[in-house]
């Protein structure tokens, strides 16, 4: 039986002047979850997070936490935590200091802060810290210890903004799992802001993609991956071949008239969707196959056959990938290196496998 | 000599002829001149009119900085954190009082709280015969205001162009931990601001401890500090080893409280991250904070007052209000006290201040070149630099009447000393609007256009001096303005045919009658205009690029 989720955002709109920073959004988190909301600068994704601290106002629309309405709620009142992007750690105050200031301003003792500060030291794996100022650490190490201050008075929800956006790729990489690990071990509802997709898919047990100030999908990154709602939010996953196409059938498999030729995916017609009607086409560039133009492909291998020209190849460490013309279009594809190197150069002609597994159909925007 | 020997030595020649020279005749006056002995100063130290002057100094200037904080802080506040319109304008003329000269700040006092001032005229108009009187000319009450109403734009300045700057999300951070307002503020903001208001209330204390114009005219001699006293000393009791001992000891004092603040801003230079104040948004006004930025505007206005005041005595006369004084200072009137027309005295003061501002350019520029040429001496030489801005301008000036009365440089009766000694106190100005500039400079920028091509000479011109143009005109009109105001110096050294208008007014106060008291308004005026127009036409560079002073 499913608890009723521990946020809820109601419809929740904030003008600044004639321009939507967040326009009707509607969001529920769950209790221990961790919610990535993932979106392109500027589209919202911080202010939505301020709005939740109580640290903008809201235009329209409710929020409330537990079942509690938080209109009124000053920030400081509402137990949260906010990690910023660039951690605003107190430079007048030492390591000790930072960690333990929230639990100060709830009236800890001494001794608790103390205690308090060490265990989450330990967790973040800076035990001996304490007393190290805050000039003195680097950057990963502040990150953690921002982290620190904000778990130590043990928030009902945490929000991170980009915590760790001004970290180099491999710190950033390792970081992302010390991170998830914590939260996961505290066990605490959180709400990790990003733009960055490896960090979502990394953190996140539900993705919240944000465009333009509104919602555009959510789910689990899997399902983000595999459907994504718009042409937008699939390019932002990363996903190449997105091509156009009508509908042209649909009685076993749906048959599509693309730019690159017809092809067939498995499945009914998404709802609104009906025959004549145009849409995109994402082709997966892992799950298509490449061979010389007089290969004979085994029974085995359905799917449609196309030709195409080689435009160029690009080595990318253990992949490699092909850029190819079919029709009309530029599709690439992804294999493995070792496989590559039997293969094809630019201006082959070639024949690609394109097995119905491989297309996903998406609505083409509205006008 | 190489151009650049020249740039070096031109400035530093400068400061030791006309600087560290006159500061060693004042040292050997106060020895006894000749006789080696401690004499002078015994005489000070065993004189409790002269230890009391002392003690008043100390003490007045603390509680004139407590007062210009406690005025200044919450301005800085609402420029730090607060959008509304008519901000510029507002903050432009905040900082009116502090560029104002000693003696118009001392005259808009006059004109607000003397026994002929607005208030007290407004009052019997009010109440007839029975109106009760504001009697606080001559206290220690209006030196108080006078200070803090000349200073508070420092701590204003300094404050809140830290403020602005301090991102809000150590704030934020307090709050999502859990601070209240109150406990924000005490335990987060003020702590990180700590540097900017001690750095801010040190200059204020330095200021006035050396204040000089302000108790001079509001004061009496009952107030003097040790400025006033060396000041009474030298033109009117001739005693010029006492005086010298006197400016030894305020030296000593200065240059401690000047250590004191390097101490202090080297200590407290915590890495603050600052951001940008486009990148700082403005938080939604609750009804609250409505009301408080409409109160500190009410209050700036009331700080104003005086200066409002003066313009409004300057055009009043006993019927109504007309430009019967300021008409009087173009007209040549043979009945007028002075020697010289009061046309002649606003010529002096145009001539000496455009002189002085072409010397303190050349100095002050050349000078801020020395500082930025990489090295490890750049810091000795800002302070070398800097140090006539820690001298007190009557020091100054008895240091010149000693040094430069007798040949190799004699000086006497010449209005050269005058320039020089302007242009002694101006050039650090152009110093440090120009520091900034150069120093922000990108460093490839010159080695780009020499690798173009371009000489030494084209690169100045075509790189270099649009860069530092606007800076240029700012330290020129810091220039101009503190030549125009220059009081202190001037009084001791002005001969009666180079009498500048600051002098001037001085003078007419001296002098009984209404007409005189109308003129020195009206020159008052006249000087504010002057000195207000020059910074207003230069305001809007100076907040975009050249920060706080």
């Amino acid at each position: 039986m499913a608890t009723s989720p521990i946020l809820q955002l109601d419809k929740v709109s904030k003008s600044y002047g004639d321009t939507f920073a967040i326009r009707n959004v509607s969001l529920n988190v769950d209790q221990g979850q961790l919610v990535c909301l993932l979106g392109p600068s500027g589209c919202g994704k911080t202010t939505l997070l301020r709005i939740i601290a109580g640290l903008e106002t809201l235009d329209s629309g409710t929020i409330s936490f537990g079942g509690e309405d938080l209109h009124g709620i000053a920030p400081h009142s509402r137990g949260f935590g906010l990690m910023f992007q660039d951690l605003a750690l107190f430079p007048h105050m030492d390591v000790f200091g930072n960690v333990g200031f929230g639990l100060r301003m709830q009236g800890m003792s001494g001794d608790k802060v103390r205690a308090r500060v060490d265990e989450m030291l330990e967790l973040v794996d800076l035990g001996n810290y304490r007393n190290r100022k805050v000039h003195e650490l680097s950057g990963g190490e502040r990150q953690r210890v921002a982290l620190a201050r904000s778990l130590a008075p043990a928030p009902k929800l945490l929000m991170l903004d980009e915590p760790l956006g001004s970290l180099d790729r491999v710190l950033r990489e390792s970081l992302q799992v010390q991170v998830r690990s914590i939260l996961k071990e505290i066990g605490v509802t959180a709400i990790y802001v990003t733009h960055d997709k490896d960090e979502a898919f990394a953190l996140a047990d539900t993705i919240v993609f944000v465009n333009g100030g509104e919602i555009v999908q959510s789910g689990p990154p899997e399902a983000l991956f595999r459907a994504p709602a718009t042409e937008m939010v699939a390019r932002s996953l990363g996903l190449r071949n997105i091509i156009e196409g009508t509908i042209v059938g649909a009685f076993d498999a749906i048959e599509i008239a693309s730019s690159v030729g017809t092809v067939f995916t498995a499945g009914s017609l998404p709802g609104g969707i009906s025959v004549g009607d145009g849409v995109l086409v994402i082709i997966n560039e892992r799950g298509i196959s490449v061979a010389p133009v007089r290969h004979e492909w085994a029974e085995a291998e359905a799917g449609v056959k196309l030709s195409g020209i080689v435009s160029d190849r690009k080595f990318r460490g253990g992949e490699s990938e092909i850029h190819m013309m079919v029709g009309q279009s530029e599709l690439v594809s992804i294999i493995p290196t070792v496989d590559a190197q039997t293969g094809v150069a630019p201006g082959d002609e070639v024949s690609v496998l394109v097995p119905a597994e491989a297309v996903t159909l998406l609505p083409r925007a509205q006008a | 000599m190489t151009a650049s020997r020249l740039l070096v030595v031109g400035p530093i020649l400068f400061i030791a002829v006309f600087f560290l020279y006159p500061l060693v005749a004042i040292l050997a006056k106060s020895f006894g001149g000749g006789a080696v002995g401690l004499g002078p100063f015994q005489v000070l130290l065993g004189d409790s009119y002269y230890l009391g002057r002392i003690w008043f100094t100390i003490w007045q200037a603390a509680f004139s900085t407590f007062l210009t904080l406690v005025l200044g802080l919450p301005v800085a506040y609402l420029f730090a954190r607060h959008e509304f319109p008519g901000k510029s304008l507002l903050k432009a003329l905040t900082t009116l009082p502090f560029i104002m000269p000693t003696i118009v700040v001392a005259m808009g006092f006059v004109a607000l709280l003397g026994s002929g001032g607005l208030v007290n005229t407004g009052l019997s108009g009010l109440f007839g015969d029975n109106a009760p009187e504001v009697r606080i000319a001559n206290t220690l009450t209006i030196i108080f205001m006078a200070h803090a109403f000349y200073n508070y734009s420092i701590v204003v300045r300094i404050v809140s162009a830290y403020w602005a700057n301090l991102s809000p999300q150590f704030e934020e951070s307090a709050a999502m931990l859990g601070a209240g307002r109150v406990q924000t503020f005490l335990r987060v903001t003020l702590p990180l601001l700590l540097p900017a208001i001690w750095s801010s209330a040190i200059l204020v204390y330095i200021f006035s401890f050396t204040s000089f114009g302000v108790v001079l005219i509001l004061g009496g001699s009952q107030f003097a500090t040790m400025e006033v006293a060396i000041y009474e000393l030298t033109v009117k009791l001739f005693r010029l080893d006492i005086a010298g001992a006197l400016a030894i000891v305020q030296i000593v004092f200065t240059y401690i409280f000047l250590l004191v603040y390097t101490r202090i801003q080297a200590r407290s230079a915590v890495p603050v991250t600052l951001v940008h104040r486009e990148a700082i948004s403005s938080r939604k006004r609750s009804v609250r904070d409505t009301l408080f930025v409409i109160g500190i505007i009410a209050g700036l206005l009331v700080v104003l007052s005086p200066l409002l005041a003066l313009v409004e005595r300057a055009i009043s006369v006993n019927d109504g209000y007309s430009l019967t004084h300021f008409v009087a200072l173009f007209s040549n009137d043979s009945g007028s006290y002075f020697y010289l027309s009061p046309l002649h005295v606003i010529w002096n003061s145009i001539r000496f201040a455009f002189l002085s501002m072409v010397i303190a350019m050349l100095v002050g520029t050349a000078a801020a070149y020395v500082i930025v040429r990489p090295g490890k001496r750049s810091n000795i030489l800002d302070s070398l630099f800097m140090l006539p801005l820690v001298v007190s301008a009557v020091t100054l000036g008895f240091g010149f009447l000693v040094a430069f009365n007798r040949p190799p440089i004699d000086l006497r009766g010449s209005w050269l000393i005058l320039v020089i000694a302007h242009s002694l106190v101006a050039y650090p100005f152009v110093i440090r609007t120009l520091l900034p500039v150069l120093r922000g400079m990108p460093p490839h920028l010159k080695e780009s256009a020499a690798l173009l091509g371009a000489s030494p000479m084209r690169i100045f011109i075509h790189i270099e001096l649009p860069l530092i143009a606007r800076a240029l005109v700012v330290g020129a009109t810091f220039a101009f303005a503190v030549s125009m105001g220059e009081f202190g110096a001037s009084l001791l050294l002005v001969r009666p045919e180079f009498t500048t208008i600051p002098v001037a007014i001085f003078r007419l106060l001296g002098q009984p009658g209404e007409a005189n008291l109308g003129q020195a308004l009206a020159m008052s005026t006249l000087l504010m205009a002057v000195v207000a127009l020059g910074f207003v036409s230069i305001e809007r560079f100076r907040y975009r690029d050249i920060g706080g002073f």
